[in-house]
């Protein structure tokens, strides 16, 4: 059995004496009896050796020999090795929130380098230090616009992933906040009808580019109208896409949420993950979440402190702008390391070489008979109809060595043919015609 | 020290990702496509090698420095876990799989199921949610539980009583699921104010949050009479598990009558904190909420198989996007699975071993408020050293540093002034701790003959004390770019 507990028996005992207690039990004694534990039947403990083993054939009844197309907000990008070796080092990811800047400049700088990179990549003016996820982002920038303007309808585009539309349903179930959705309108935002719903009661608005489906789209205009009726603009975006597709800033959204996962962490069945926040100036105070500034030292060197925490809850408690501590520190040191290494012309070619192999991919499987290719402008996913049911034929070619796309339908209704198709740098042209070619075989 | 992008040299490339495919992003039209170049810097690998590295070294972390920060248990995090977590099949895994067919990812689900299966044994509780990515996110979770709870009785609640002692993080939950907050203030021993609860107590309060051992590191001697008073008024009681490191195998929240319990997988399971997360906030209930928990969960069938459960409609939603932080998922389950029983009951025995020996050697020289047998954290007051000799927690926080210590929690609790909230954890030898009761003695020495010395510390780090009150006042919160 392991243990990591590094007492002999002689200093439990010097350790008794000194405390004037007989016993270790007797440190427990304000435990009422009538407490103690009705059970606790856990195993046994097993040895490193023993985990290693067993945790080797757990992993493996997970498949990893699947080419995968399937994205939906959380891709399989390349991961430079780098970032592994730097996040692994001790001293990042084994200390804590750098609650004493002397002893936590390193997290501190990179923090701030972090938010940076975060703020000119979306054209806004400050990110905060992170959040939970894409879809808790989405929440707390809703919270902010509802702090802002003080109304209580949200109208949320059909097109934002369903995920993290369930989640901020979830998080209004006991607040006074509505939340109107809005169809899509052949897989694209209904632009005109957003408009038509806007109004003196609407909060804000929220839209993702590209959409769940991969369509892109251009926001700047109706941004423009609503913010000439004082609702708040949020644009869910990602980040990859940055490399190339129109920034959050240039559309003018007020502020930018999106998943990170893309920024060098793996997918690891759902987490940790990154949720990107970055804002226009007027909204720094209303922010969530941690934020580092510069400053200055006593002997006047630079140095950064961590910054704003009136808006926090370990001084503001309940009225603090989000209940939220520990965030997503580590793997927004990833996204950092990763966006320093792939650097400016990296950052632009990643974005290119994803949209080509996606448009590879699509005139691939466009040519097959009885698939058709959903029309619009996507970056590196895109819809496809199926001759059959997509959830159905999925499941089927898995057996070939193919994860072929996301079936629609488990999100929407009416939708049962319908496949969104994810394609990444990862994937190279011969395995997308491998792909296509196995696609055509198992068609009826 | 410069920052990375004052390295950067135009042209300079770093990893290449490869070559533009021809005709690259012709498809989309200009009005789709940003106008202005990305601002990231130009380096190549080793440039950014040397600067993170380097930057590591600016900070203290568990593997080099104790660590005694309180109500964060920074313990020893094995390397094992960082091994098993990083293992392909779980690393590479897409979420979205589970979805599409189970099949494909049952070792994920699998973990899930028993690592669910141990949390709830160890808590004492029915049904768990590993959804909650950190522990006030589990607080929210629990409130969400809470208000669908009572929605479907039909009970009319508005308030969440939370004694003063509380992690800020609890009534800022309690605000944001939609209830307005009671505090409660805490009585001579440290526990919240029994009499003054009873006051407060009505049929319109939801639910009672309570840290439990509480953050003054003491268990509620009079727990039994809180539980009766609450369940008298069908309020809720939450236990914020924050501290749950004092107590495995010695008590279980739902043995004592609590309803809901988050814990801190990064505190108590010992996953790495990474500079201020990812943590994960698992959430344990009682039989009565078990319906209310967030979806999809996981769910073992007859034949052994694991597969989604999305509930029968009464469920909250969704917390998190998927299964939540799902690779500190691994490394709890692996910490479970080599402690065993005896080894985490092992783990909670010198924890608070550990913090009473703290506790007592430090006695002749700091005010200890609450002056009883403590649990896995003691809680100083530097009042004298104020009194005396103008010397601060902030001050005697600093001197550690410059000793190569990190200092405990300080000025929290708030009920405690100048407090220094110190748990040593019980991966710390007595060797370890005893340097630490050194410097702590010195330094009260210190501020007895020479308080200026502890007033300039710390002088051998990388930064001095940085002036916080200009960072708040000019906002320079990126790099001009």
């Amino acid at each position: 059995m392991a243990g990591f507990t590094p007492h002999t028996k002689d200093d439990v005992r010097i350790m008794l004496e000194t405390i004037g207690v007989t016993s270790v039990e007797e440190l427990f004694s304000d435990i009422p009896a009538g407490l103690r534990p009705a059970s606790f039947e856990l195993p046994t403990g097993i040895t490193e050796n023993e985990a290693l083993k067993a945790f080797n054939d757990l992993s493996r009844r997970n498949r990893t020999d699947l080419v995968s197309f399937v994205g939906g907000g959380y891709y399989d990008h390349f991961i430079p090795s780098a970032v592994d070796t730097i996040s692994s080092r001790s001293e990042f990811f084994t200390a804590y929130t750098p609650y004493q800047p002397e002893a936590s400049q390193g997290t501190l700088r990179a923090i701030f380098e972090y938010q940076s990179m975060i703020a000119s990549m979306t054209g806004l003016d400050f990110a905060n230090a992170s959040l939970y996820d894409g879809g808790t982002g989405l929440y707390e920038a809703i919270a902010m616009a509802v702090r802002t303007n003080n109304r209580h309808k949200i109208l949320v585009d059909r097109g934002v992933n369903p995920l993290f539309r369930n989640i901020i349903r979830t998080y209004i179930l006991n607040i006074d906040v509505d939340i109107e959705e809005v169809d899509l309108n052949d897989l694209r935002t209904d632009q005109e009808k957003i408009r038509s719903l806007l109004d003196d009661s609407t909060s804000a608005l929220v839209v993702q580019n590209p959409n769940f489906f991969g369509m892109v789209d251009d926001y700047e205009e109706l941004f423009a109208y609503a913010r000439s009726k004082n609702i708040v603009n949020i644009l869910v975006f990602y980040p990859l896409s940055l490399g190339l597709l129109k920034t959050p800033g240039e559309m003018k959204a007020d502020i930018a949420v999106g998943e990170g996962q893309s920024l060098g962490l793996p997918l690891s069945f759902g987490g940790p993950y990154l949720g990107l926040m970055a804002v226009e100036k007027k909204f720094i105070r209303k922010m969530p979440g941690r934020i580092v500034g510069e400053t200055v030292d006593r002997d006047g060197r630079r140095a950064f402190v961590l910054t704003l925490q009136a808006r926090e809850q370990h001084i503001r408690r309940e009225k603090a702008t989000s209940n939220i501590c520990s965030n997503q520190a580590l793997c927004a040191l990833r996204a950092v390391v990763y966006l320093s290494l792939i650097g400016k012309e990296g950052f632009r070619k990643t974005a290119l070489i994803n949209n080509s192999r996606a448009e590879y991919c699509k005139k691939a499987l466009g040519a097959i008979k009885g698939i058709t290719v959903r029309k619009g402008p996507t970056f590196n996913e895109f819809a496809v109809d199926l001759p059959v049911p997509a959830a159905e034929f999925v499941k089927k070619i898995l057996g070939t060595g193919y994860a072929a796309g996301l079936p629609a339908s488990l999100f929407y209704k009416n939708m049962d043919c319908t496949l969104i198709v994810s394609v990444t740098e990862k994937r190279s042209e011969d395995e997308i015609t491998a792909f296509a070619h196995a696609v055509r075989k198992a068609l009826p | 020290m410069k920052l990375i992008f004052e390295k950067s040299v135009p042209g300079r490339i770093g990893v290449d990702p490869g070559a533009i495919p021809e005709g690259a992003g012709e498809n989309l039209d200009l009005k789709y496509l940003r106008a202005i170049d990305n601002c990231l810097p130009e380096l190549s690998e080793l440039d950014v090698m040397r600067h993170y590295i380097r930057l590591s070294q600016l900070n203290f972390s568990v593997d080099t420095h104790f660590y005694p920060l309180g109500s964060c248990t920074m313990k020893y995090n094995p390397k094992v876990n960082e091994a098993v977590s990083a293992l392909p099949g779980f690393a590479g895994a897409h979420p979205f799989m589970a979805y599409i067919d189970p099949a494909t990812v049952q070792g994920s689900l699998e973990l899930i199921y028993r690592l669910s299966s141990f949390l709830a044994e160890i808590t004492g509780m029915k049904g768990v949610t590993t959804q909650p990515y950190a522990g006030a996110h589990g607080e929210l979770a629990g409130i969400l539980l809470m208000a669908a709870y009572h929605k479907a009785k039909g009970n009319k609640k508005k308030y969440v009583i939370v004694p003063d002692e509380a992690h800020g993080t609890n009534p800022a939950s309690a605000a944001m699921g939609g209830y307005s907050v009671i505090s409660v203030p805490v009585d001579r021993d440290g526990g919240m104010d029994v009499d003054a609860f009873r006051e407060k107590m009505t049929d319109e309060v939801a639910g009672v949050m309570l840290t439990l051992p509480n953050t003054l590191g003491t268990f509620h001697r009079r727990i039994c009479d809180i539980v009766e008073i609450a369940r008298e008024h069908d309020s809720l009681l939450y236990n914020d598990g924050a501290n749950l490191n004092a107590i495995l195998g010695k008590a279980r929240p739902g043995d004592i009558g609590f309803d809901i319990v988050h814990m801190n997988l990064h505190k108590t399971f010992s996953t790495p904190h990474g500079g201020g997360g990812p943590g994960s906030g698992v959430v344990a209930v009682s039989e009565k909420l078990v319906k209310f928990l967030p979806v999809p969960n996981v769910a073992r069938s007859k034949d052994g198989s694991y597969g989604l459960d999305f509930g029968d409609g009464s469920s909250i939603g969704s917390m998190a996007s998927f299964f939540g932080n799902f690779a500190i998922l691994v490394r709890a389950f692996a910490y479970i699975m080599m402690l065993g029983r005896e080894g985490l009951i092992d783990v909670s025995e010198k924890a608070v071993l550990n913090a009473n020996y703290i506790r007592v050697r430090l006695k002749p020289y700091y005010d200890l408020p609450y002056d009883r047998v403590c649990m896995h954290e003691c809680v100083f007051s530097a009042k004298r050293q104020v009194q005396k000799n103008g010397v601060h927690a902030i001050d005697i926080a600093k001197a550690l540093i410059e000793r190569g210590i990190h200092p405990p929690t300080i000025y929290f609790p708030l009920v405690v002034d100048e407090a220094m909230m110190i748990e040593p954890t019980e991966t710390e030898s007595k060797e370890t701790i005893d340097e630490f009761i050194h410097a702590m003695i010195e330094i009260a020495g210190l501020a007895e003959t020479d308080p200026e010395s502890l007033k300039k510390a710390p002088g051998n780090t990388p930064v001095s004390r940085p002036d916080e009150t200009r960072a708040a006042r000019e906002l320079k919160l990126t790099c001009n770019l």
